[in-house]
């Protein structure tokens, strides 16, 4: 049985259609990856998942409750981990937790307890009366996991959880969520545009422009490439495509200033394509199948991996400035 | 409605009020300035009329701001909490809309009556005799106008999206507010069209219940300008029409 059914979901903002007629299942302790480059309507199908926002038309359920018309019932089966982090930042990492433990109704002799469990999964207990301003964004993201695990959820939505954290954080919090579904007896929702993030998961859905391009697990989606692939700078890639597949007979294509060419033993092709096209040939490279890979063959782009994050954590600092001076 | 929820937003608030001193600070400083810098001033100016000094006039215009700016900026806290994310955390809750509103109203409603009772301990000061049960009176009207400012400043709260909106309702709502409220000139001496804005302000009512608790007997220019019935009435009137459009207003879905 899915826990998560989506039906024929549409989402209009005026004239801009940013989730367009999509359909999923996700099934209970799964870990399920929706993946799609930046404004591809992740967030927008979260937030109406959430019962944050009312669908335009079609049909979400969690658990059996209507998205739309139980939202009651809705939120008290899930946690969410927001792409911004929504925790109070003048209270400390308890507090932060407490606050949710209440607004959550957990039982008074449950509170403490919980709150205390939640900040020694994530490593923070001896952190707890600490504010949450002086916590690292990879601090901050864990805290928020923990948050949102506090009154037992039975699916929890990361969004873009790793956005902005460094390389290191980033396999950390990986590897704390990947143990979660069994930890926690919880379905995880994740979205990333960080395609190579989402090996980890059960089963992952592709979206780009609002529209589900592609479905399946790693591994399937990944048979959609049909084998390794083979990237190859020349002098002159449009000729170079053309030699490549008359005298080899494989697939290949010029993207993004690159040949792309899809073959089932990669290595033993290598040769050939250098005998072919001899001395034009200025690097070459092979590539076991990715999701990148998916991705681009499926749209013909790579996934933009725009940080806005640098940006936004100075615009953040000028605001709360602002506001200090201005009360 | 969810007591839980709305103790801890309340909760939540108090403790931020209490940690940020420089907050409490200038709340208790501004009235101080008004009153004994402009009020004192002004009392060479404006002699007493009915046995009340102008000082004695505008004190409890001086509650009524502190009321006025400390219940705002309460309600206000709503913008940065959405500016900063912190409301989707309130949002997405199992919380009714009314919770959150009544949650934040009684936050807004607790730090003023602190601060307003501060205030109040001056009245000595002024040549002021006041009663037990005059400030037993005072404490209560000060709660409930309070509760309806904070209840108002929530409704206007759901109209903005971000701290650049601060400006705009510090100089077009909260000044105006003070200013056209008799807190520092009767409402009986405006001209007619200033007259009828008055009216219209909330915090007109909460002034002149104030005036009534405060010089009770005073007459004329100097007294209060309502019936203290009608102010009451009206204060607790506009509390639950501003609740229900704050809780209305939360509702709202993209
Ligand atoms: N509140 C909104 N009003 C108008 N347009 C919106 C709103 N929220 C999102 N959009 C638009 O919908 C599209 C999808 O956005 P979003 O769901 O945030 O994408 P993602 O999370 O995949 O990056 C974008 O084009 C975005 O500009
Ligand atoms: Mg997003």
């Amino acid at each position: 049985m899915p826990i998560i059914k989506v039906e024929n979901l549409v989402k209009k903002f005026g004239n801009v259609t940013a989730v367009n007629d999509v359909s999923f299942n996700v099934e209970e302790g799964t870990i399920f990856g929706f993946l799609g480059p930046n404004g591809a309507g992740k967030t927008t199908t979260i937030n109406i998942l959430c019962a944050l926002l009312s669908p335009t038309s079609g049909k979400a359920s969690i658990d059996g409750h209507d998205c739309a018309k139980e939202s009651a019932l809705v939120r008290k089966s899930i946690g969410i981990v927001f792409q911004d982090t929504t925790l109070d930042k003048d209270l400390t990492a308890e507090e932060n937790l407490i606050f949710h433990a209440y607004l959550y109704n957990v039982e008074k002799s449950e509170r403490q307890k919980r709150v205390d469990d939640a900040l020694k999964f994530v490593d923070l207990f001896g952190r707890k009366d600490d504010l949450v301003k002086k916590f690292s964004g990879g601090m901050k993201r864990k805290l928020e996991v923990a948050r949102g695990l506090i009154h037992r959820p039975k699916v929890l939505f990361l969004d873009e959880p790793t956005l902005g954290l460094d390389p290191q954080s980033r396999t950390n919090l990986w590897e704390f969520i990947t143990e979660l579904p069994k930890k926690h007896n919880v379905t995880i929702f994740m979205t990333t545009h960080y395609m190579e993030e989402a090996e980890v998961c059960n089963d992952i859905a592709i979206i780009d422009n609002g529209k589900i391009i592609a479905g399946g697990s790693p591994a399937e989606l990944k048979k959609i490439i049909g084998g390794d692939v083979i990237y190859l700078k020349t002098k002159d890639n449009l000729k170079a495509v053309d030699e490549v597949k008359k005298a080899l007979n494989v697939d290949a294509s010029v993207k993004d200033g690159e040949i792309f060419i899809s073959t089932i033993k990669g290595d033993a092709c290598i040769p050939d394509i250098i005998r072919t096209l001899g001395d034009s040939v200025l690097s070459v490279r092979l590539q076991r199948p990715t999701l990148n890979d998916v991705f681009l063959k499926l749209t013909g782009k790579a996934i933009r991996e725009d940080e806005s994050s640098g940006a936004d954590t100075i615009k953040e600092e000028v605001r709360a400035y602002r506001r200090r001076h201005q009360s | 409605m969810e007591f839980n929820a709305i103790y801890v937003i309340v909760a939540r608030e108090f403790k931020k009020f209490v940690r940020e001193k420089s907050r409490l600070i200038s709340a208790i400083a501004r009235p101080l300035v008004w009153l004994f810098l402009v009020g004192a001033g002004m009392s060479r100016l404006v002699a007493p009329v009915g046995g009340v000094s102008y000082m004695q006039f505008i004190f409890p215009g001086i509650l009524g701001m502190t009321i006025l700016f400390s219940s705002m900026f309460s309600s206000i806290s709503i913008i940065w909490d959405k500016e900063f994310g912190f409301m989707k955390e309130i949002l997405v809750a199992p919380v009714s809309r009314t919770s959150i509103v009544m949650g934040k109203a009684l936050s807004g409603t607790i730090i003023s009556t602190i601060q307003a009772v501060i205030v109040l301990a001056l009245f000595p000061f002024l040549g002021l005799k006041l009663g037990i049960l005059n400030i037993i009176g005072v404490i209560l009207i000060c709660t409930t106008v309070s509760f309806s400012i904070s209840a108002f400043g929530i409704v206007l709260a759901t109209f903005y999206e971000s701290y650049e909106s601060f400006s705009v309702i510090m100089n077009f709502i909260i000044m105006p507010m003070f200013f056209l409220s008799g807190a520092m000139y009767p409402v009986k001496l405006l001209p007619e069209i200033l007259k009828f804005i008055a009216k219209l302000n909330p915090l007109t009512y909460g002034v002149d219940a104030l005036k009534h608790a405060i010089s009770p007997l005073a007459t004329g220019p100097m007294g209060p300008d309502f019936n203290v019935f009608i102010d009451i009435g009206v204060i607790i009137a506009m509390s639950v029409v501003f609740v229900l459009m704050g809780g209305k207003a939360f509702e709202r879905k993209g």
